[in-house]
């Protein structure tokens, strides 16, 4: 199951040129560019592992391109994402946020009854990768 | 000079085409279009006014301008044109213009196509290396990060190795560095500055960092006209000016500063000249019951320049 999120979800997945030029808008507007990857694919997962510090003071996006490069090869089969923080007052917050990697295989979401009082049934779901300590997933 | 004069292309022009423009011909490239299209001699042009002496460095900017030319001309001809590696080492006696024509220089490649970005980042040594196990790495690749799609500059480069120390971190930083460099080589243009000896120990180190550097350009020193030269344009920028005393005085200060120890080129002559303006200063404030204009203000007289201790000595 392919999993979307952020911007550009609609769309298959971005080249690295398409990702580089992304960035520099990023970049160019004066936003903050940060890269973030996960193995936990739950939609409400929001604690991101940092690939290093956001990049400050960056003026293109080669530099960020050679971090992803880097976090790629360290977590080849992870979700990886771009994000882009703009500081400006007023919005102080994520501006862009991309997926730019994936598992080759994503195993998708099982979904989970719990029967509580009476006949009532609680319904959620859970990652079949995530049953798997997180070395382990995407194997 | 010559490798670029727009005659040689106009008369390849004359010999291949009689009644056409070379641009009509099928399967040619006009490079002198290319050469003026971009503004390129506007660029080189302006160099050579702005920079005095400096014939080796000029040269070599003028080459790689050629060769950028052709690269741009090959593509469009659709032959194999590999971007050219454009790491220098820039090494000379103090005060040579090595940092000045390191600030230029991305203006140059920038404006030849050749840098997505017209900036540079100047870094020494304290930028670069870490003060603990683990920090350098980080600290150099952030730097590397910030000057991506532009110029790097270190200056003073030869503190990165430090012979007397064996676990000294700045290995680790050149190691990085040269890596980027390899890697990176169309997105970063790194300059490598300092004083020759010490830049010639540093090669000797690191044979691989000599050899991931294409272009190695010795800074001369420069002469007694070309010094008084500079002194002009500084006294021009600073909105000054040596009446004709002031002129010889000043040759004759600089031939006999450059006599003495620790000559440093341009950079005494800056010194110099702000001594010299102190010096009009207080003549002038010991005058001040008499109206100043503006030329007063401006000029400065061979007395000023006269009073330095350079000629006593």
């Amino acid at each position: 199951m392919r999993i979307t999120q952020g911007q550009f979800s609609f769309l298959p997945d971005l080249t690295d040129e398409e990702i580089t030029m992304q960035v520099q808008y990023a970049l160019d507007q004066g936003w903050i560019v940060a890269i973030e990857h996960t193995t936990d694919p739950h939609p409400r997962n929001a604690y991101w592992d940092m690939w290093g510090q956001p990049m400050f003071d960056l003026a293109d996006a080669a530099g960020v391109m050679m971090e992803l490069g880097d976090c790629r090869q360290a977590n080849p089969n992870s979700y990886i994402k771009i994000l882009a923080f703009d500081s400006n007052k007023g919005f102080e917050s994520i501006r862009m946020s991309f997926l730019v990697n994936r598992p080759a295989e994503e195993p998708g979401f099982e979904l989970v009854r719990a029967e509580a009082a009476g006949r009532q049934l609680n319904y959620t779901i859970r990652s079949y990768a995530t049953a798997q300590p997180a070395e382990t997933r995407y194997r | 000079m010559t490798a670029l004069a727009p005659a040689d292309t106009k008369t390849t022009t004359e010999l291949t085409t009689t009644a056409t423009t070379i641009r009509d011909v099928p399967g040619t490239v006009d490079l002198d279009a290319l050469y003026t299209g971009a503004g390129i001699e506007a660029i080189l042009s302006g160099m050579d006014r702005e920079l005095i002496g400096l014939v080796p460095v000029k040269t070599r900017i003028r080459d790689i301008a050629a060769l950028l030319v052709v690269e741009r001309a090959r593509r469009t001809l659709g032959l194999q044109a590999d971007p050219p590696s454009l790491h220098m080492s820039f090494t000379g006696n103090p005060g040579t213009g090595k940092t000045t024509v390191a600030r230029r220089i991305a203006g140059i490649l920038h404006g030849l196509g050749y840098i997505r970005r017209n900036h540079v980042v100047s870094v020494t040594r304290d930028d670069l290396v870490g003060q603990y196990i683990g920090h350098t790495a980080p600290k150099t690749k952030d730097v590397l990060k910030k000057a991506m799609g532009g110029v790097l500059f270190i200056d003073e480069a030869y503190y990165l190795y430090r012979p007397e120390n064996e676990r000294d971190y700045g290995q680790e930083a050149l190691e990085i560095l040269m890596q980027v460099m390899e890697e990176n080589r169309d997105d970063l243009v790194v300059i490598l500055a300092g004083y020759r000896d010490r830049m010639d120990t540093l090669y000797k180190s690191n044979p691989g960092l000599s050899s991931r550097i294409a272009h190695h350009i010795e800074f001369p020193d420069y002469s007694p006209d070309e010094l008084l030269h500079i002194a002009e344009k500084m006294v021009e920028t600073m909105q000054y000016r040596l009446d004709e005393d002031a002129r010889s005085a000043m040759r004759e200060y600089i031939e006999h500063r450059m006599r003495q120890p620790r000559f440093s080129n341009a950079r005494s002559i800056r010194n110099a000249l702000d001594r010299v303006r102190l010096r009009q200063a207080s003549r002038l404030f010991a005058a001040r019951g008499d109206a100043v204009d503006a030329i007063t203000l401006q000029t400065l007289r061979a007395e000023d320049i006269r009073a330095s201790r350079v000629f006593t000595q």
